[in-house]
């Protein structure tokens, strides 16, 4: 290969064997026997990163075409997204619309038109960005990722899925077949928000908040911060101490510095780490009283 | 690999190697060059293709994952020498001006006219966000849609 392809986004310069099968049984025996391979989905993530040469798989193992994998169904007090749905197609069913506005909000600030119509829910969660805004909705709804692999089908709370950057906890031959999300009741408020630089970048600092309120007081907090840490990040502290307290203006102050000072950000080129604790903060501020029903009324 | 596709109304079939790209495919194989290649990451939609009737970035969809899809490009549009209506819509509002990203913007214009026929000035620039234009600052661009819009109701 000439030196100039080496590296050009014109081309995919790597050479690989390219597998279509039709079952989660087929696609775990060919992840198994070649060590080399990758599963593929929208490609979003993963197309750039082997035109960059970042990732050099031997064997990819395209996964749209098993139907098993495809869909969003309605479980009454869950809803179950198959991994290979499209973004799109998580944002257009109205069961995701009506039933988990948080996830809708999440999955509608993935990147372009375009990006959702490739990009799947479990190339977003797989890929283990700590920016993915699809991940981090469902780790504040706590949601379950279900595996299948050679030892059989497993399953891990969202939260636990992620284990580094672009580092997830699958073993050799796993793959991720779906998500079940929990359903919150009709006392939750959520709500997301996102910041970056431009329109189509990935977020610089995102946040996902779902309070369980009663009357005025928090009965359950789940807040959750992507790109302050190597995984997205759950604040357990910040949780257990909302937990019970009347939400006024200044429980949402103090538990917005403590968002600020509990996570771990990095300063990169999206922004540095003194940012990301001011911009929490004030975001914190933001979600906390958006969900908690604070101002008007919750969203998504 | 073999991969069979329909591009423009006509079945296709190519023998493709699995690293080759739809945008190269329909560049080089086809001569259909309307579809470019800007940044190759899926940044600036200028190789926005309709697959299935959805826009898509060509530059990382890889052909043999098209089989039994069916393609429309810009070339497609016009019949003969008589433009599509978003065509026109954007020469009457200057919405062309070196015309490298004309090609993406129509065809996710086409796209979201089909979902939306009355679409908001909000709506319009939410929806066109995955292209970018250098050259026009964008107002013609949506002027243009909203012509559109108003042609094929
Ligand atoms: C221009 C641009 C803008 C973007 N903007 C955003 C944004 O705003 N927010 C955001 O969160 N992301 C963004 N992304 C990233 C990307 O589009 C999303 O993460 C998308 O959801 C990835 O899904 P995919 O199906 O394309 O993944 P792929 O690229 O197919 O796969 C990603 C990784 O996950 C693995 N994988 C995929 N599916 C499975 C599975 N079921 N089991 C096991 N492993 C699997 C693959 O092997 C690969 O390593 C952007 C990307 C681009 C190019
Ligand atoms: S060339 Fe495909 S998005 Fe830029
Ligand atoms: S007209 Fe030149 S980039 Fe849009």
């Amino acid at each position: 290969m000439s030196a100039i392809n080496r590296q050009n986004t014109h081309i995919i310069p790597v050479d690989f064997q390219y597998h279509q099968p039709e079952t989660v049984g087929e696609a775990v025996k060919l992840l198994e026997a070649h060590p080399d391979a990758k599963p593929i989905a929208g490609g979003t993530d993963l197309v750039p990163k082997m035109k960059q040469r970042l990732l050099e798989p031997g064997h990819l193992v395209n996964l749209k075409r098993i139907r098993e994998l495809q869909g969003v169904e309605d479980r009454g007090g869950e809803v179950y997204i198959g991994a290979a749905t499209k973004l799109r197609a998580v944002e257009r069913s109205e069961t995701v619309q009506r039933r988990l506005p948080l996830l809708y909000s999440c999955v509608r600030s993935i990147g372009s038109v375009q990006i959702r119509n490739m990009g799947t829910l479990g190339g977003n969660v797989c890929n283990a960005s700590p920016a993915a805004d699809g991940a981090l909705g469902l780790v504040a709804l706590d949601a379950t990722v279900q595996v299948a692999g050679p030892g059989g089908t497993r399953t891990v709370k969202a939260g636990d899925f992620f284990a580094g950057p672009g580092k997830t906890v699958l073993g050799r031959g796993e793959l991720v077949t779906g998500f079940t999300v929990p359903v919150p009741g009709p006392d939750v408020g959520t709500c997301f928000i996102s910041v970056g630089r431009t329109a189509l970048d990935i977020s610089t600092i995102s946040i996902a908040v779902a309070l369980r309120m009663k009357g005025g007081a928090v009965q359950e907090a789940r807040v959750a911060l992507g790109s302050v840490a190597p995984t997205p990040l759950r604040l357990p502290e910040v949780e257990n101490w909302l937990k019970g307290r009347e939400l006024d203006e200044a429980t949402v102050r103090e538990a917005a510095g403590m968002v600020s000072g509990g996570i771990k950000p990095i300063t990169d080129i999206r922004g540095t780490a003194e940012y990301r604790r001011e911009a929490a903060r004030g975001m914190a501020m933001e979600a906390l009283t958006r969900a908690g029903g604070l101002e008007g009324r919750s969203q998504g | 690999m073999k991969v069979t596709m329909t591009v423009n109304g006509r079945a296709r079939t190519f023998d493709v190697e699995p690293n080759r790209l739809l945008l190269n495919l329909l560049r080089e194989d086809l001569d259909l060059t309307g579809a470019k290649y800007g940044c190759g990451m899926g940044e600036c939609g200028a190789c926005t293709v309709l697959l299935d009737g959805e826009p898509v970035m060509a530059c990382m969809t890889l052909a043999v994952d098209c089989e039994g899809a069916t393609i429309e490009t810009v070339e497609g549009l016009s019949s003969g020498e008589a433009l599509h209506p978003i065509q026109e819509a954007f020469i009457e509002e200057g919405a062309v001006q070196c015309g490298f990203c004309t090609p993406g913007f129509i065809m996710a214009t086409k796209a979201l006219l089909g979902e939306s026929p009355e679409p908001t000035e909000p709506e319009i620039r939410e929806y066109l966000k995955g292209n970018i234009c250098r050259c026009t600052g964008y107002v013609n661009i949506v002027k243009a849609v909203q012509r559109a819009a108003e042609a094929l109701r």
